[in-house]
């Protein structure tokens, strides 16, 4: 980000008072017609996908919305059926409710974990520091699909080893997959697992931003331990939390796989969250219209958290530059 | 002293922390050793009393398992390379070209980063199917082929790369697609090398996309086949499954503990998986 804006302002200069190029240079010919053409060729493959992948279904959803298009045969326009479906809807209810109550679980829990790990990774002549980062970063590389088979197996209340342990020191939690209360806290449990790591990297890249020089002053000050995470560290990573807190956010609005795998959305549609309603409504239905406008739903929703994340993003950006 | 209490109070700490965050990983280890009997025996125990390698010659046979692993590596492999070829063309137009309306593109590009893919799948999946190319390759890999983030990071790289360099390959009249090709991407190796985990990762990972875009059984992902086998007979060989997983992850942790540094510096200075 530093180096455009400082490279940007002399060049549109340059350009507007057609600077003759420099003594011995090729002189390009002026208005960049020739180079206009030659970036066209160079964007042509990736612009053609994002426009046909990304930019027309997006046109295409909301067009769909209004529709009763399904897999096959003719569609015809319902103007706003399916969004009165959605709003009377006690399932679609149900699934954006799951989705926040998963976000409110989910948020709070990982951001804590990571920067408390973080914090503990941070602690000065820490031994066997790059074994315990990879360790605690092993889940983000590995498919939540596939772990999620094996934690679905350690939670059985038959052969599970989780559960036997549990039970072991008195707390029996039956079989929580089953379980209306328990199913929810164990699908957010397994993204905690699975994202925690990620978001401690994150946490120990901002704290290690912080200069030295403050930890220092604050002693000087007498400020004890507390005292200095207090008025140093958080203060200092607060741009960095607000970055981990609302990509935590996306994230948990996207939920699908571990409950794909575990609960597949139960019991009782306890777990099923709107990606997973879009699955089922779009792809087991085959509701094509009726999804498009549950994924506008999921759409709005993470373009606000984006444009939040945006502000702050580009605030990190600057900070990391000053 | 008092430090070195609080030393060994953190460590010990940690190690839990660790240990009880490898404790899934291990146990799709161990049991993917146990026989049936084994798995079944109460008390569950983490490692098996009866060491066996059936598991992995069965998951074979019960699965079209090479078929499936054929098909987790061209997708995510096919992936990585076409993104990274075309992110890295687009990268460079929008870091090293000077042309008008540029920044109007990268703002362009930029606004895509924002729109999660489960939110145009439906619209995608309709594209793809009207173009016949549900159940191929192509079908899977093209939607995927290039990606706002990957431009944004290799532009982010390319401006940081002198531009001297260029300015004097064109004065030896080279082509502004050799420039790219020679001078600029050579110096873009970390970045590129970053990227390609990165895309080949999540690729390889993914469950929803496999699912979506492939109905028969022979052209599942290694994720996607694993999870339906679990869901479609109800009551699964754990044995089986375990072993399945051992050999679908087993490639990314390799490749993770190979170049761990790059990994996690690559997600530490972007913040983005």
């Amino acid at each position: 980000m530093s180096t455009s804006s400082a490279v940007a302002p002399p060049r549109r200069h340059a350009k507007r008072y057609r600077a003759p190029a420099p003594l011995g240079g090729r002189r390009r010919p002026p208005g960049g017609g020739r180079r206009g053409r030659v970036a066209a060729a160079f964007l042509l493959p990736a612009s053609a996908i994002l426009v046909a992948f990304v930019g027309w279904p997006i046109v295409s959803v909301v067009w769909l919305s209004f529709t009763d298009a399904s897999g096959l045969g003719q569609s015809s326009w319902v103007g706003l059926a399916n969004y009165r479906e959605i709003f009377a809807d006690d399932d679609i209810r149900t699934a954006v409710t799951n989705t926040v109550v998963y976000t409110v679980m989910f948020t709070p829990v990982v951001v804590l974990l990571a920067l408390g790990l973080a914090l503990l990774m941070n602690s000065p002549r820490l031994p066997l520091r790059s074994a315990l980062r990879t360790a605690l970063f092993m889940p983000v590389v590995v498919s939540l699909g596939v772990v999620a088979i094996a934690w679905s197996y350690l939670l059985d209340p038959n052969i599970g080893l989780l559960d036997h342990w549990l039970g072991k020191v008195g707390l029996n939690i039956g079989n929580v997959l089953e379980d209306p209360t328990w199913a929810m806290p164990a699908v957010v449990g397994v993204a905690v697992w699975k994202n925690v790591g990620f978001y401690m990297v994150i946490f120990l890249a901002g704290l290690q931003g912080i200069p030295r020089h403050l930890y220092e002053a604050a002693r000087v000050d007498g400020a004890g331990r507390w005292q200095s995470f207090r008025r140093v560290t958080l203060p200092m990573l607060s741009n960095t939390t607000a970055f981990v807190l609302i990509i935590a956010v996306i994230a948990a609005l996207q939920a699908f796989d571990q409950i794909y795998v575990m609960t597949a959305g139960g019991p009782y549609r306890k777990t099923t969250t709107i990606v997973m309603q879009i699955y089922e409504s779009g792809f087991t239905d085959l509701r094509l219209g009726f999804a498009s406008a549950l994924s506008l739903l999921l759409l709005a929703a993470t373009l606000i958290l984006s444009a939040l994340q945006l502000l702050f993003f580009g605030r990190r950006e600057k900070d990391v530059a000053g | 002293m008092i430090a070195t209490l609080r030393r060994g109070a953190t460590l010990t700490a940690l190690l839990a922390c660790a240990a009880a965050v490898l404790l899934p990983l291990a146990w799709i280890l161990t049991t993917s050793f146990k026989t049936t009997a084994d798995i079944n025996a109460f008390p569950p125990a983490l490692l098996p009393r009866d060491f066996t390698t059936a598991n992995y010659s069965g998951i074979t046979e019960q699965l079209a398992f090479g078929r499936l692993l054929l098909n987790t590596v061209v997708f995510a492999g096919g992936v990585t390379v076409l993104a990274l070829a075309f992110d890295s063309m687009a990268a460079y137009a929008l870091a090293r070209i000077d042309f008008r309306g540029r920044s109007l593109v990268l703002v362009a590009i930029l606004a895509t980063l924002m729109v999660p893919f489960q939110a145009t799948l439906v619209p995608v999946y309709r594209l793809v199917n009207e173009l016949g190319l549900v159940n191929t390759y192509p079908g899977m890999i093209l939607p995927r082929a290039a990606d706002a983030f990957g431009i944004f990071l290799l532009r982010q790289f390319f401006l940081s790369i002198p531009r001297d360099l260029d300015s004097a390959a064109r004065m030896d009249g080279a082509s502004e697609f050799r420039i790219f090709r020679s001078i600029v991407l050579p110096n873009a190796k970390p970045a590129l090398l970053t990227l390609a985990l990165f895309v080949f990762m999540n690729n390889w990972n993914d469950l929803l996309w496999p699912l979506v875009f492939t109905t028969d059984d022979d052209m599942r992902t290694l994720t996607a086949g694993l999870a339906l086998l679990t869901g479609k007979f109800g009551v699964v060989d754990h044995g089986l499954v375990m072993a399945g997983a051992v050999i679908s992850m087993a490639p990314l942790i390799v490749l993770f503990l190979l170049v761990q540094r790059r990994f996690i510096e690559g997600i530490s200075t972007t913040g983005i998986k």
